[in-house]
């Protein structure tokens, strides 16, 4: 299908780090069924605070599944630090591109790895800068509400 | 395998209609205002088209007007009645939630212009009642608009009823019959239809083509302004291989439907049965009052467009109503329209079949489709919730 390309198709067909980690150290799900995606993100980290495993759930379209899938390709074994500069527009890049309408999967992507890493501090009791953090916003890409 | 089960979307050209085309780029290409030969054999034959068409609708040929499909019929359709309302004095016009975007938008452009539009709820059968329509007529009502058959869920509306409600109150009544033309029995009398739109590329026949019938006493308001095409009505130079393209498919789908429907019911039925017996989903519309070839089915748990492009993977091809789809933000509004919740209406996949579907292909979709809802639901979260309890079901498993 021309829709996408080659990259998001191979991620969308055999998506990488799927499934969950019951143990996880920082867990963070973004979207909610009514606008049709959720992504939930599960981290184990260990003491040099470095991403040991990652795992993903998606409850989307293909892009929503391969951002994910692709998202998580990035920051796995990187340093935490690392994965909190994963911007959507890298995910984007690293799928050679999303089309226009596609492109918040993108930005869910990144926001579940933010949020995950947030829990993860929150368990810890790290402290952080809240404002290097997404809101919390149900519904930020769709008004059906 | 590859399995095309998109009618509803778009159909093959059938042999014959192709046949029937040619001719008319290679031979007769004269354009039919031209007085010499060619051109008056191409008028001649298109003045044949429309007597054909005129037959199969039970209707009289100069009441047929040729359009460029079934968006240009509906926009004519409604603004002319429209007019002829405004005349009067009469600026409200009765449809419903689930008609095409092609009806909806025509009205949406009319309300902007000071009409009142009354959208009449649809039973979560996907059926709107005679009942409803006579309730909802007011003394100022120019226009009763109303689907014949649904494009997205298949179901097919009382559309004799409800004409004869019109005809009561002396009231216009259209019907978008693109979806129901070669599917059910279509008599624009016996169904007391003023007026009609219809598409040929819906059946087997070539696209950018399609008919309005309107009945002599409607005076037409021109969509396309020009020359004096169509008595005048729909300015162009006529398509010709397109209309007689579309006058033989139209001929062969009609001979052809008794057939059709019988050999289509028991595979649609399986079809059915097969996609219910997945757990917690739930067949989109009126089991019986449906088209022969259109199943849909909404999902628990997963989206559609994912759902397509692996049912793609294994040669399937259909459509869905999810936002991702649509190209919107909201999933389809005739989902919506039966009361199915966003987050269901977003796990939707429509099968409509065609003539030549098998039973092995049947076999082979519902295998597909349950192996693939399986797959997604696995990696989907909101399944997940769906399973532990955390959220509500929304369908029986
Ligand atoms: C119910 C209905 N009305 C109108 C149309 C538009 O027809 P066309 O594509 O010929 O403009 C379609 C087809 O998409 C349809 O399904």
């Amino acid at each position: 299908m021309a829709l996408y390309s080659e990259k998001v198709m191979d991620h969308f067909r055999n998506p990488r780090n799927v499934g969950v980690i019951e143990d996880a150290d920082g867990v963070g799900e973004v979207g909610n069924p009514v606008c049709g995606d959720i992504m939930k993100i599960y981290l184990k980290i260990n003491d040099a605070k470095v991403i040991e495993d990652v795992k993903f759930e998606t409850f989307g379209c293909g892009s929503a599944i391969a951002s994910s899938s692709m998202a998580t390709e990035l920051i796995k074994g990187q340093p935490l630090e690392e994965a909190l500069k994963l911007t959507n527009k890298a995910v984007t890049e690293a799928l050679d591109g999303l089309p226009a309408h596609k492109l918040h999967c993108s930005v869910l992507a990144e926001e579940a790895i933010k949020k995950a890493v947030k829990d993860y501090y929150d368990k810890n009791g790290i402290e952080y800068d809240p404002a290097d953090f997404p809101e919390d916003h149900d519904c930020e890409h769709c008004h059906v509400h | 395998m590859k399995i095309y089960a998109d009618n509803a979307a778009t159909t093959k050209m059938s042999r014959d209609a192709i046949d029937a085309m040619i001719p008319y780029m290679e031979e007769i290409y004269g354009n039919p205002s031209s007085l010499y030969e060619i051109g008056q054999i191409a008028k001649e034959s298109l003045e044949n088209a429309r007597a054909r068409v005129a037959k199969v609708l039970n209707c009289e040929p100069r009441e047929i007007y040729f359009t460029s499909g079934g968006s240009e019929a509906d926009n004519q359709a409604i603004i002319s009645a429209a007019k002829i309302g405004e005349r009067k004095g009469k600026k409200h016009i009765i449809s419903t939630k689930f008609e095409h975007h092609a009806v909806l938008h025509t009205l949406n452009k009319l309300e902007k212009e000071g009409f009142e539009i009354t959208l009449l709820d649809v039973h979560s059968n996907g059926v709107v009642t005679a009942k409803q329509v006579e309730d909802a007529i007011r003394e100022d009502t120019a226009l009763v608009t109303i689907m014949y058959a649904n494009n997205e869920i298949g179901t097919v509306q009382p559309i004799e009823e409800i004409g004869k409600v019109c005809r009561e109150k002396n009231v216009f009544f259209h019907t978008d019959a693109v979806q129901a033309i070669g599917h059910v029995p279509v008599d624009v009398q016996k169904d007391n239809i003023d007026m009609l739109s219809l598409s040929a590329h819906k059946f087997h026949g070539p696209k950018g083509v399609g008919v309005l019938y309107a009945k002599k006493n409607i005076f037409l308001s021109n969509i396309i302004e020009g020359g004096a095409q169509e008595r005048g009505k729909r300015a162009g130079t006529e398509n010709l291989p397109g209309i007689m393209g579309m006058t033989v498919a139209l001929e062969k789908a009609v001979a052809n439907l008794d057939n059709y429907t019988v050999k289509l019911l028991p595979l649609r039925d399986k079809l059915i049965a097969g996609l219910d017996k997945i757990s917690y989903s739930e067949l989109n519309g009126d089991r019986d009052a449906r088209v022969p070839g259109t199943v849909n089915f909404c999902f628990e748990g997963i989206e559609g467009e994912s759902l397509l492009l692996l049912l793609d993977d294994k040669g399937i091809s259909a459509s869905s109503g999810s936002a991702c789809t649509s190209g919107s933000l909201d999933p389809s509004h005739v989902l919506l329209a039966i009361g199915r919740p966003h987050e269901v209406a977003h796990g939707s996949l429509r099968l409509s079949l065609g003539e030549d579907t098998t039973e092995e292909e049947i076999d082979y979709i519902i295998k597909s489709v349950s192996e693939v809802v399986d797959y997604l639901r696995n990696m989907s979260p909101f399944w997940r919730d769906l399973v532990n309890g955390k959220r509500p079901h929304v369908f029986a498993e």
